[in-house]
């Protein structure tokens, strides 16, 4: 492991509960299962914000996973219960996406543009709309190992596709990110 | 040739940021690093990104999580959902019952397909009879064409019931945008102008019976029907509403599905 690149603390952390919680026998099981998930709450809001950013819309996106992963505890067959979490989060997003594409979100083009674009906040801006700019799964993709420090593995059964596309959906995300903060830095230092 | 020596693929420097690389595939891809400086600057700027996104978003983990994010809350509600939904099942069992109409006796739990379905028809519906200029996008007198081209956008053969013998007269039709794809939609008007609204699109779910679905001054009748969801909108007088279900209902049932 090289760098901070790796130091996801909070996943560290969820990752050696869900270990724990494996050890668990009888009477146990139930309880580890809850603990397992009441765990893995602040990264699914922390996953589930970065992937609608929107607060509201994350923490809704949040509740109906909880709300599905106790609904459906007798389906989950052990293993970690943090994977199985962003596996319900991630299919519920693209559920959600696929309604919302039949009534559009209007959004101004344009709108709070370069002002903003300077400061502090210039950086975390700046993600937010290379973030924007992905392909839903691709965003997913990048997010899931970048932020919450899922395995390629792990990635590729929360999205339900080989390993082989989960890879070329993280170099897409990259590559596009890397082209939109090229293209678009320049631009908005001209206005500024 | 050593592992040293292979030429170091796009994947395998994505894999090494992720820390994903076999640790026998490490040292070769760090000198490849070193005699390469554009790959270099690429792993960098991946990397930056990658803190960028986690000094963005990472804070949102630390932060307290809402009360209706407790395990406990969400144990709670869904009891207290699951004891909202039996008794809702009740009321329309003993409404239904008062109404005289318990059609085919089916069950009176509604999905949440079936909801979704009431409500884009009522949208549509509040959407298009105010509409005094262009209720329709074509309009009844040329109702073959009009079957013809909504049966060719929904997927399945449709039929324009006939409602003459609760005086209503064709006003026209128009194409929707569904749940699950293209919807049809047909508007009635009365001898004092009121209107009524057909809705069809398709539905995944059960075939069921028609239910009611009040929404302040409009109301909606809806069933499904071997695969395909059906939407009576009108005003919310209960039994002109019913009436012209029936009849539309009867004519759609022969109609052949798909």
């Amino acid at each position: 492991m090289a760098g901070p690149v790796f130091d996801f603390s909070t996943a560290a952390a969820s990752r050696t509960t869900g270990a724990m919680a494996g050890k668990d026998f009888g009477n146990g099981r139930l309880n580890s299962f809850r603990n397992g998930v009441e765990a893995a709450i602040p990264a699914l809001r922390r996953y589930a914000r970065a992937l609608t950013r929107n607060s509201e819309t994350a923490d809704d996106l949040v509740q109906d996973t909880l709300v599905r992963a106790l609904r459906s505890e007798h389906l989950f067959h052990g293993g970690d219960v943090r994977a199985w979490l962003y596996t319900i989060l991630t299919n519920l997003n693209r559920n959600r996406l696929r309604s919302l594409a039949r009534r559009p979100v209007m959004t101004l083009i344009g709108e709070d543009d370069a002002p903003d674009m300077s400061g502090p906040e210039a950086g975390s801006r700046d993600i937010e709309r290379a973030l924007a700019s992905l392909v839903d799964d691709q965003r997913a993709a990048l997010l899931l190992v970048v932020l919450e420090g899922l395995t390629y593995r792990e990635v590729a059964e929360a999205q339900g596709v080989p390993v082989g596309t989960v890879m070329s959906r993280l170099a897409r995300a990259r590559a596009q990110i890397r082209a939109y903060l090229d293209g678009e830095r320049p631009a908005l230092r001209r206005i500024k | 040739m050593t592992d040293r020596d292979l030429p170091v693929a796009e994947d395998e420097l994505h894999a090494y940021v992720d820390g994903e690389l076999p640790p026998d595939r490490l040292a070769a891809v760090e000198a490849w690093l070193s005699t390469h400086p554009q790959d270099m600057a690429r792993v960098a700027a991946w990397r930056s990104l990658a803190d960028a996104i986690r000094a963005r978003y990472g804070v949102v983990a630390t932060e307290r999580v809402p009360a209706r994010l407790s395990l406990r809350q969400i144990e709670r509600a869904g009891r207290s959902w699951r004891g909202i939904a039996a008794a809702a099942a009740v009321v329309a069992f003993l409404v239904g019952g008062l109404a005289g109409w318990m059609a085919r006796g089916a069950s009176a739990a509604v999905s949440g397909a079936a909801a979704t379905l009431t409500t884009d028809a009522l949208d549509a519906h509040k959407l298009y009879v105010v509409e005094v200029r262009h209720p329709v996008e074509v309009p009844g007198s040329e109702s073959a064409h009009l079957t013809q081209w909504l049966s060719k956008r929904v997927g399945y053969e449709l039929r324009i019931p006939d409602l003459e013998k609760v005086g209503l007269k064709l006003v026209g039709g128009r194409l929707l945008p569904g749940p699950h794809g293209a919807a049809a939609f047909f508007m009635y008007e009365g001898k004092s102008g009121e209107r009524f609204t057909l809705y069809s699109t398709r539905a995944d779910g059960p075939d069921t019976a028609l239910r009611y679905n009040a929404a302040g001054p409009v109301a909606a009748l809806s069933w499904a029907d071997g695969a395909v969801g059906y939407v009576v909108s009108g005003e919310a007088d209960r039994d002109r509403l019913h009436r012209v279900a029936e009849i539309a209902y009867a004519q759609l049932e022969r109609a052949p599905a798909r």
